[in-house]
């Protein structure tokens, strides 16, 4: 079910703009143990990319169109892994801030995919 | 950036660059900012994109609106990533261009809502984008000065 998988991503996204928050909070730049939190997140966004397109080559019609639905599910894929690699370039705790603000992107990507799928759920 | 791979040519390319000031604008808080930036760009230009190709004409103003805004934004962030004291120019002057779009449309969208059928990125000063494109200028603005 996509909502299910929605919800989990956006629960995922917040508890990663938490960790790598707080991880700024203690002027720190993002470390291994982020980027596997950060891998973790994108392979559920990867997921989410399939099911949703499989979702959508079965006849399921978003209440808002198609093109959009995709859109936002390619830019949610890659929300996390952008912002991962400015990270790499700044090693200091601006970089943990970005993906912090990469993984919140993510999550407000969440709520609108759930809106743009509409509530019928086809 | 590419920047920091052509710092190590070879001797005898002349760059000059190792006794240039840092004027890079992506460091520190500038990450942020250029990420920002970044995220409203995809947004504007793929929105501005789809509705002036599929739906021009339920409402010209504001998709045209909301290409202006994309071009900006567009502008702004290649400013960043360029870095140098004409793009950080450059980019001050077009932050203080978008604060004044977003206040003017965001009024507009309020006084004269029936001239908008649809929203534009700046409507209601950005409420549909958290408010990001309204405080974006005004720290793009203290971040460029700080920079100089």
């Amino acid at each position: 079910m996509l909502d299910a998988l929605t919800l989990t991503l956006g629960v995922a996204a917040l508890a990663l703009a938490g960790w790598c928050g707080f991880a700024a909070y203690r002027d720190q730049p993002t470390k291994d143990w982020h980027f596997i939190g950060m891998a973790v997140v994108t392979l559920l966004a990867l997921a989410q990319l399939v099911v949703g397109i499989v979702r959508l080559a079965q006849g399921g019609e978003p209440d808002e169109g198609g093109v959009i639905f995709v859109a936002y599910l390619v830019g949610a894929f890659c929300a996390v892994p952008a912002a991962g690699f400015l990270s790499l370039t700044e090693r200091t705790k601006w970089g943990s801030v970005t993906v912090a603000a990469g993984a919140v992107v993510l999550a407000v990507l969440e709520v609108r995919l759930t809106d743009i799928w509409g509530g019928t759920g086809a | 950036m590419p920047e920091s791979a052509a710092t190590g040519s070879a001797p005898g390319t002349a760059d000059g660059a190792a006794a240039a000031p840092d004027r890079r604008l992506v460091k520190g808080p500038g990450l942020l900012l250029v990420w920002l930036y970044g995220v409203m760009v995809v947004g504007a230009v793929s929105r501005s994109i789809y509705q002036i190709s599929t739906e021009f004409d339920r409402a010209p103003l504001a998709y045209a609106l909301s290409a202006v805004a994309a071009l900006v934004y567009a502008f702004i962030t290649y400013s960043l990533v360029r870095g140098g004291e004409a793009a950080r120019k450059a980019a001050l002057v077009c932050c203080a261009g978008e604060l004044a779009g977003v206040l003017l449309v965001g009024a507009w969208t309020l006084v004269r809502p029936e001239a908008f059928p649809d929203a534009t990125v700046w409507s209601d000063f950005g409420m549909g984008y958290l408010f990001i494109p309204v405080i974006l200028p005004v720290t793009g603005m203290l971040w460029l000065r700080r920079r100089r």
